[in-house]
C-alpha cells in the first residue's frame, strides 16, 4: 500500500477550482516533487495533505486512514507528517531550542529532560548545532529554513512536505537547504515537494509530477520526463526554466 | 466651614484606596472575561464571532456612566433587590474592562501572522497550544502598550463611581469640597494625584511601544 494515495481530488477557493481531479500516490522512500508553474495548484495539494486546505471532494489517505479538516485524529496525523513552509515561519519569540523542543515536549514525546538532547540531535543533521541558544532573527534565512526542517524532524515524521522552501532565499543560500535536502533523501525519508530548483528535481527525485491548469498533467521518472516530454506544455515549461 | 486639614487627606487616601480596589476587581474580573472575548472574537467558528461582535458593539456604545446607572440604579428595580455599590459598580467596571480590553487583545492576535498558526497546527499540537504558547506571548507584546493605555482610562474612569455615592477619590474630594468651600483647592488636590498615578504609566505605554516595535 503506498504511504500516501490521493484519489480525485477536487479544491476550489470560492469560485476558482484550483485542484482539477488530481490522482496522485506515494510509495514509502520515495522523493516525489511537484512542477510547474505558478498558479498550477502544486501548493495547494501539498497543503490539502495535511489538511491545512480542506478538499471539497475525493480523498486523501496517509498511511491507510483518510485526511479530513475536522477529523478527530488530525493532530496526530499532522504529526506524522512535516511541513516545511517558503517563509521559515518559526516562532519568532522562541529561541531555535524552544522552536524544535516545543511540539514535542506539549505532545508527550519527551520529557522537557530530553528535549535539548533532542534538539542538539536534530539541530546536528541540518548542521547548526551551535545556534541552538539563538533566536530566529539573529539566523540567515538558509539558518532559519534549516531549522525549520530541525523542528520537522523532532517529531519523527514519516513523511516531509515541503513548499518551495528555497523560493524565499538568496541564491547563495540555497545550496545549504538543499544539501539537508538531499541527506534526508539519502536517508530514506519520504518526501513530497515542489520546488522551482531543477536541478535538484532532476537529480534527487524519485518521481517528478509536472502540474498544469489545476491537472496533475504528466508524471514518471525525472529521465523519463526532462528527455522526453510528452506533452506540449510540459515542453514549454523545461524549456522556459533552462536559463536558470 | 472648615479649611482643608489632615481629615481630608486622610480621606483622600481612604478614596484613593478605593479606586485602586475597583481598579484591581475590574481588572482581576474583566480580564479574563475580555480575554475570553478575544478569544471570541479570533474563533474558528463565525457564530461565536458574530455573537461576541454583537456583544462588544452593544456594551461599547453604552457610556460608561450609564452602565453604572444601570446596575446601581436600573437593575434593583428590575430584581427587586438592592445591591451594595461595590458590587454594582464592581460589576460595571469589569463588563468595561472586558469589552475594551478584549478589543485591544482581539487586535493583538489578529495582528500575529496566520502562518504562525499555520506553523504551531502543521506540527500537531492542539488549538489551545497554538494559542497558549504561539500565538498570546507574540499578541501579548504587540498589545501591551494598548493594555497600559487603557490602564490609565479605567483609573479615570472610576470616578465616575461617585455618582452612585460609592466613595472613591473623587467622591471624597466631593464631599472635602463641600466641607471646606474650597472646590479649586481641594479638586486640584484630588487631580494632582490621579496625575501622580496616570503620568508614570502614560510614560511607561509610550516607553513600550518604542521599545517593543523596535524590537520587531
Amino acid at each position: 500500500m503506498a504511504l500516501v494515495e490521493i484519489n480525485n481530488v477536487h479544491k476550489s477557493f470560492g469560485a476558482v477550482e484550483v485542484l482539477k481531479d488530481v490522482s496522485l500516490s506515494v510509495e514509502e522512500g520515495e522523493i516525489v516533487t511537484i512542477i510547474g508553474r505558478s498558479g498550477s495548484g502544486k501548493s495547494t495539494l501539498l497543503r490539502c495533505i495535511n489538511a491545512l486546505e480542506p478538499i471539497n471532494s475525493g480523498r486523501i489517505t496517509i498511511e491507510g486512514q483518510q485526511v479530513a479538516a475536522g477529523m478527530r485524529n488530525l493532530k496526530e496525523l499532522r504529526q506524522r507528517v512535516g511541513i516545511v513552509f517558503q517563509a521559515f515561519n518559526l516562532f519568532p519569540h522562541l529561541k531555535v531550542e524552544r522552536n524544535i523542543t516545543l511540539a514535542p515536549t506539549l505532545t508527550g514525546r519527551v520529557s522537557k529532560r530530553e528535549a535539548r538532547a533532542l534538539a542538539l540531535e536534530c539541530l546536528t543533521k541540518v548542521g547548526l548545532a551551535e545556534k541552538i541558544d539563538a533566536f530566529p532573527e539573529q539566523l540567515s534565512g538558509g539558518q532559519q529554513q534549516r531549522v525549520a526542517i530541525a523542528r520537522c524532524l523532532a517529531m519523527r515524521p514519516h513523511l516531509m512536505l515541503f513548499d518551495e522552501v528555497t523560493s524565499a532565499l538568496d541564491p547563495e543560500l540555497v545550496g545549504e537547504v538543499l544539501k539537508v535536502m538531499e541527506d534526508m533523501a539519502r536517508q530514506g525519508m519520504t518526501m513530497i515537494l515542489v520546488t522551482h530548483e531543477m536541478n535538484f528535481a532532476r537529480n534527487v527525485a524519485s518521481k517528478i509530477v509536472f502540474m498544469h491548469q489545476g491537472r496533475v498533467w504528466e508524471e514518471g521518472p525525472p529521465s523519463k520526463l526532462f528527455t522526453n516530454p510528452q506533452t506540449p506544455e510540459l515542453k514549454a515549461f523545461i524549456g522556459s526554466t533552462r536559463h536558470n | 466651614m472648615r479649611s482643608l486639614s489632615t481629615i481630608d487627606l486622610i480621606a483622600f487616601a481612604t478614596g484613593l484606596q478605593y479606586t485602586l480596589l475597583l481598579v484591581l476587581m475590574a481588572l482581576a474580573f474583566g480580564a479574563p472575561f475580555g480575554l475570553f472575548l478575544a478569544l471570541l472574537r479570533t474563533a474558528n467558528m463565525a457564530v461565536l464571532r458574530w455573537a461576541s461582535a454583537l456583544f462588544l458593539q452593544v456594551v461599547q456604545a453604552v457610556p460608561l456612566l450609564a452602565l453604572l446607572m444601570f446596575f446601581y440604579f436600573g437593575l434593583p428595580v428590575f430584581l427587586g433587590i438592592q445591591i451594595p455599590a461595590l458590587a454594582a459598580v464592581t460589576v460595571a467596571f469589569t463588563i468595561y474592562t472586558a469589552v475594551f480590553l478584549g478589543e485591544i487583545w482581539r487586535g493583538g492576535i489578529e495582528a500575529v501572522k496566520q502562518t504562525q498558526w499555520e506553523a504551531a497546527a502543521s506540527l500537531g499540537i492542539s488549538r489551545w497550544q497554538q494559542f497558549r504558547y504561539v500565538i498570546a506571548p507574540q499578541a501579548f507584546k504587540i498589545a501591551l502598550p494598548a493594555t497600559v493605555g487603557f490602564l490609565v482610562q479605567l483609573i479615570k474612569g472610576t470616578s465616575l463611581a461617585a455618582v452612585v455615592g460609592f466613595i472613591e477619590l473623587t467622591r471624597a474630594g466631593q464631599l472635602a469640597s463641600a466641607a471646606t468651600f474650597q472646590p479649586l483647592l481641594v479638586y486640584s488636590v484630588v487631580a494632582a494625584i490621579y496625575f501622580a498615578i496616570c503620568f508614570p504609566l502614560t510614560l511607561w505605554s509610550r516607553n513600550l511601544e518604542t521599545r517593543l516595535n523596535g524590537s520587531r
